[in-house]
């Protein structure tokens, strides 16, 4: 019933053009905005975040990232783990060579340093197409694993070949190493996460967007409307890699601490990124939190129910566990091709009509 | 039609035409064995209509592809404005000002209608991807400039109704127009139509040849147009060029043309006794 655009009335352009075009979406979202910053700083303890918000909020800055490429720009990458490394090794390479610098810093510079790998591996991108295409980045994952491995100095020589993140503040209040508390880290990644999804936002409604799904439909009238198809899937490569070196970085240094590359960033992780864009839905923002939440949350939901609610034992739950959300994912996939966000969309299209059917 | 010089003519109907605005020389086009188009030159003048007609598979498309820079001849000019088109990929030459739509509707089906129409307007925006990312300000200022350019077409093509809805989701005519939409929103100096027509039904066809004619009559855009409605043709276009196997058997007004016997024959074939 509150749920209405009739009446709100779109006087200019930029009314008509804003996010969110209906006004119980725009304070749903600065309420989600508000309880996020001002409320859920102060309720969380380490297991929430270190089981839920920061794995959610970290893998929805790659979601982000990954549904650029993806799903805006219809390029099929399966390097994301490769270039999460990328992040992770780049921010602790400049972690430990610049300690003065604030980390909030090199955390985006790390994701500029992914954006340029990403672009170089995206170049292939401009010969081939689709399954060919996932296949050439593959490449991408499996040599960035490789090199992070074998070259001592991406891990300073340090004898175990991991990588450690040493503490580092912000404002005074260390969001690395071990003496973080759970609010710090958890505001540390929402201001990441906060900013990756107004800009990718805004990249997307633009003319940038516009020339990503312009390739994406139909790459030959893109062409021949004024696409550069170099220019424009290099740029969808280097963003999206950007987004993905960010979360990348936030995972070695704020969620894990110590990172031995083939386990945390093996090809694993890329399937599970371009499974939550799937699921999320491609080509929607909203669609990569979705996503990001479903994968994350629904495992630790489905332990706690049967684990702790049944009773089961550890071992049959952590087996089944995998069987039930596969199970979830074919069903959903079926039941809704397009995603998590579709179904947001239809339940909001549904909403605006109710209580009348048509 | 009077006297035809360099500095243009008059129609029919009295309307003044230009000079040349684009102007073909000798354009051959070979792919591998097969001769879509044997030396063929033709011009194609400032604000006038010109239909490429001919029976199928006479080169018709292929002619069109060159001039959009998608197919590149192996022996001949391409001149633009006065000059010599160099070789060019498809995207600069929309640039320099051509934009076409295509014979199978190519537009955006994941976008909505809106979203088609402005990507129509890309090569009239500039900028940068960093000032897009913050969006306030410079990017914003331009997206609502476009934005008001692209409703004036909108308006003119009557589609406001389906401004937002998911191109996937129209009819075939809707899409079409659509897709003329698009092309227009680039502002373009030639227009180029490949079967614009095809497989509408009467009312359909009365609506797009009227946009063909305010189109050119309004925005004073030259229009290029490939179609096989000789009715639409005729009463369309002021001059025609008529191809058969790749190469020109006529040129000239619909009269001319009309009754020319090499155009008869192509057309009705002949007996060979």
């Amino acid at each position: 019933m509150f749920y209405r655009e009739a009446g709100d009335f779109k006087t200019s352009y930029k009314d008509d053009n804003q996010t969110f075009p209906i006004k119980f979406d725009r304070y749903r979202y600065y309420a989600v905005l508000l309880f996020g910053f001002a409320v859920v700083p102060f309720l969380i303890d380490d297991y929430w975040v270190n089981a839920i918000f920061m794995p959610f909020l970290i893998y929805a800055i790659a979601a982000i990232g990954l549904n650029i490429l993806v799903g805006y720009c219809g390029q099929v990458s399966l390097g994301t783990g490769g270039f999460m490394a990328v992040g992770a090794y780049a921010v602790y390479k400049l972690m430990t060579a610049f300690p003065d610098v604030n980390i909030f810093f090199h955390v985006i510079i790390a994701g500029a340093i992914t954006a340029i790998v990403g672009l170089l591996f995206g170049l292939p991108s401009l010969r081939i197409k689709g399954f060919y295409l996932a296949v050439a980045t593959l490449a991408a994952q499996f040599f960035l694993v490789w090199l992070f491995n074998r070259v001592p100095w991406f891990y300073n020589y340090s004898a175990s070949g991991q990588i450690s993140a040493p503490e580092r503040t912000v404002f005074g209040v260390p969001v690395t190493g071990a003496e973080t508390s759970a609010w710090a880290t958890y505001l540390f990644c929402l201001v990441f996460v906060f900013l990756s999804a107004i800009v990718a936002r805004n990249l997307t409604r633009g003319s940038v967007g516009r020339k990503w799904m312009a390739i994406r439909d139909m790459d030959i009238a893109a062409e021949i409307i004024g696409v550069n198809p170099l220019k424009a899937k290099l740029s969808a490569f280097a963003i999206s890699s950007f987004f993905i070196g960010i979360s990348g970085a936030l995972f070695f240094a704020v969620y894990l601490g110590a990172v031995e590359v083939g386990e945390a960033f093996g090809i694993n992780k890329s399937f599970l990124v371009l499974f939550m864009v799937i699921i999320g839905g491609l080509g929607s923002i909203f669609g990569s939190f979705a996503g990001a939440a479903f994968l994350v949350l629904l495992p630790v939901l489905l332990k706690n129910t049967l684990v702790g609610g049944l009773g089961w034992p550890t071992d049959l739950a952590a087996h089944l566990e995998f069987m039930i959300v596969g199970g979830l994912i074919i069903t959903f996939l079926v039941a809704e091709p397009h995603g998590l966000a579709q179904l947001w969309r239809v339940a909001k299209q549904k909403l605006r009509l109710w209580p009348f059917p048509h | 039609m009077n006297q035809m010089t360099e500095e243009g003519y008059v129609t029919e109907d009295g309307r003044t035409i230009g000079g040349k605005l684009m102007e073909m020389k000798h354009i051959s086009l070979r792919f591998g064995g097969v001769k879509a188009i044997t030396d063929i030159s033709f011009d194609i003048r400032e604000g006038e209509i010109r239909a490429i007609i001919g029976p199928n598979g006479a080169g018709k498309s292929s002619m069109l592809n060159v001039v959009s820079g998608f197919y590149v001849p192996q022996e001949g000019e391409v001149w633009f404005r006065g000059e010599k088109r160099p070789q060019m990929r498809p995207y600069e030459v929309a640039r320099q000002g051509i934009a076409r739509t295509f014979q199978n509707i190519a537009l955006f089906e994941g976008m909505s209608v809106l979203d088609n129409v402005m990507t129509g307007r890309l090569t009239h925006m500039q900028t940068g991807i960093a000032a897009q990312a913050l969006w306030k300000g410079k990017a914003e200022r331009e997206e609502v400039e476009n934005r008001e350019f692209v409703e004036k077409i909108i308006d003119f093509l009557e589609i406001q109704a389906i401004r937002k809805t998911p191109v996937a989701n129209l009819p075939y005519g809707m899409k079409k127009r659509v897709e003329l939409a698009r092309a227009l929103a680039a502002e373009p100096k030639l227009l180029l139509l490949d079967e614009p027509m095809a497989g509408m039904n009467v009312e359909e066809k009365e609506d797009m040849s009227r946009f063909v004619l305010d189109v050119n009559d309004e925005f004073g855009t030259t229009i290029a147009l490939i179609e096989h409605d000789m009715g639409v043709v005729m009463d369309l276009s002021d001059r025609v060029v008529v191809m058969d196997y790749g190469k020109k058997i006529g040129d000239g007004t619909p009269d001319e043309v009309r009754n020319n016997q090499d155009v008869i024959d192509a057309y009705l074939g002949v007996s060979h006794d």
